[in-house]
């Protein structure tokens, strides 16, 4: 079966500024007040140039670390500086999202990451998608992007810094059960829309959630994302890498941050 | 929006003054500012540029900015280049006993139509917190430190040359 996702364009040109300083204000009221979202280390990221950015994804499909980074992000550095996001074909699909692409978020491809990297702009990536977005809430503090390193070659192949950006309280925005892998798979999702998961998940308004495709109601969950230092690939590991062992330590990095992150955290969404 | 913020300070106007032009002073008294930092060899003095961030609730707002009045030691205006639309103003006037009148005032306008109305409402209180936190700082530091030496020349020098400058941006 092959899949019935419309072929999207790569228009990297659809991305508009004034588009996105016309909604910072409404992104800083939900990230301020509704999530108190806490971006740090934002002063870590080069101030020019093109840099990946490697987040860890949580928040089911509402994203709360995402938006919030993005306002964090512009508000920043401007909405001048170039800065595009990766998403799953699916989501730049759904006709609620149309305003996505005006904000920088093109298909996610090792052609468009080389593509938004060569014009010299900020690109954030989220290895981990779908598979790890949808992860049970038990599982909040665990960086798990699958075994997937094309991070890491995009970065050592485009010669560009990467800096792992690192986020908590997106997954108590819900009580998510459980990915449904098996589900999808037998739903052949995978190889009709590209889904590895159907997640299962008590979310409002719906109660008892599946596949989360409306989203959702996110809890006021506090959001914290801690920006790292930068890391030269090419300096670190050679002309050559060995893959693994750059994977087990750039996530492992990731992942000392985000337990530290969690020891912060008092109470499941107060924070 | 506007926020404006006032305190008397009991120092003499220059010594005030020589606090408020010295870049590497600003962030010690400025509450909520991340960063401050000259952009480009001009470090003081009209058409000098920063790059300014200050925490608003959940981000660091802020931009490049240009001073664009600079008239020793009575104010100095900026106006913002990139980032949040804003502009600001250091009044500083004698007062009997040899004190100043210090206020600072900022207007901001965020984009957005209603919703940018919404937040400028909404972050009134935290910007005026961080004014006047500012000020009290401020005065703590000019009334009970000794007077900082490098800045106190380049305020001198300037006023003595007289440039002033208003732009109407």
């Amino acid at each position: 079966m092959t899949s019935l996702l419309p072929t999207l364009d790569d228009d990297f040109e659809r991305r508009d500024p004034d588009f996105i300083r016309q909604f910072l204000p409404l992104f800083w009221l939900i990230a301020s007040f509704w999530f108190r979202a806490d971006v740090r280390g934002l002063e870590k990221i080069p101030p020019t140039g093109p840099v990946l950015l490697v987040g860890n994804h949580s928040g089911g499909n509402m994203t709360p670390d995402t938006a919030a980074f993005v306002l964090a992000f512009s508000a920043y550095f401007g909405a001048e500086r170039p800065f595009y996001q990766l998403a799953h074909s699916l989501v730049l699909t759904m006709p609620a999202l149309w305003w996505l692409r005006s904000f920088g978020t093109v298909v996610a491809s090792p052609k468009n990451a080389d593509k938004a990297l060569r014009k010299g702009a900020a690109l954030l990536v989220y290895p981990g998608g779908d598979y790890e977005v949808h992860r049970p809430t038990a599982e909040s503090a665990k960086v798990d992007f699958d075994g997937r390193k094309g991070f890491l070659r995009i970065a050592h192949r485009d010669r560009v810094p990467l800096v792992p950006v690192v986020s908590i309280g997106g997954q108590e925005t819900a009580l998510f059960l459980a990915r449904g892998q098996r589900l999808a798979k037998w739903l052949r999702l995978d190889r009709m829309f590209r889904l590895k998961v159907l997640p299962v998940s008590l979310a409002l308004p719906w109660g008892l959630n599946i596949g989360d495709l409306l989203g959702h109601l996110p809890l006021p969950a506090k959001i914290t994302i801690q920006v790292l230092d930068p890391i030269d690939l090419r300096a670190r590991y050679g002309a050559k890498p060995d893959w693994t062992v750059a994977y087990r330590e750039v996530v492992g990095q990731m992942q000392r941050t985000l337990t530290r992150l969690q020891a912060e955290r008092r109470l499941p969404i107060v924070g | 929006m506007h926020v404006a913020v006032h305190t008397p300070i009991a120092a003499p106007r220059q010594r005030v003054w020589d606090y408020i032009v010295d870049p590497d002073r600003h962030r010690e008294f400025m509450e909520g500012m991340t960063r401050w930092e000259a952009e480009g060899a001009r470090r003081t003095g009209l058409g000098a540029r920063f790059a300014m961030r200050m925490r608003v609730a959940s981000v660091e707002l802020g931009g490049l900015l240009e001073i664009v009045e600079f008239d020793p030691p009575c104010d100095l205006a900026w106006t913002s280049i990139t980032g949040l639309d804003h502009r600001g103003r250091w009044r500083l006037r004698p007062r009997d006993g040899g004190c100043t009148d210090v206020e600072l005032r900022v207007t901001y306008y965020a984009p957005g139509g209603i919703m940018g109305s919404i937040a400028d409402l909404v972050a009134w209180p935290i910007v005026r917190g961080h004014l006047q936190r500012s000020l009290e700082a401020l005065k703590q530091r000019v009334e009970t430190r000794p007077r900082p030496r490098s800045t106190t020349a380049v305020g001198k020098r300037r006023h003595a040359t007289g440039r002033r400058r208003t732009a109407p941006r």
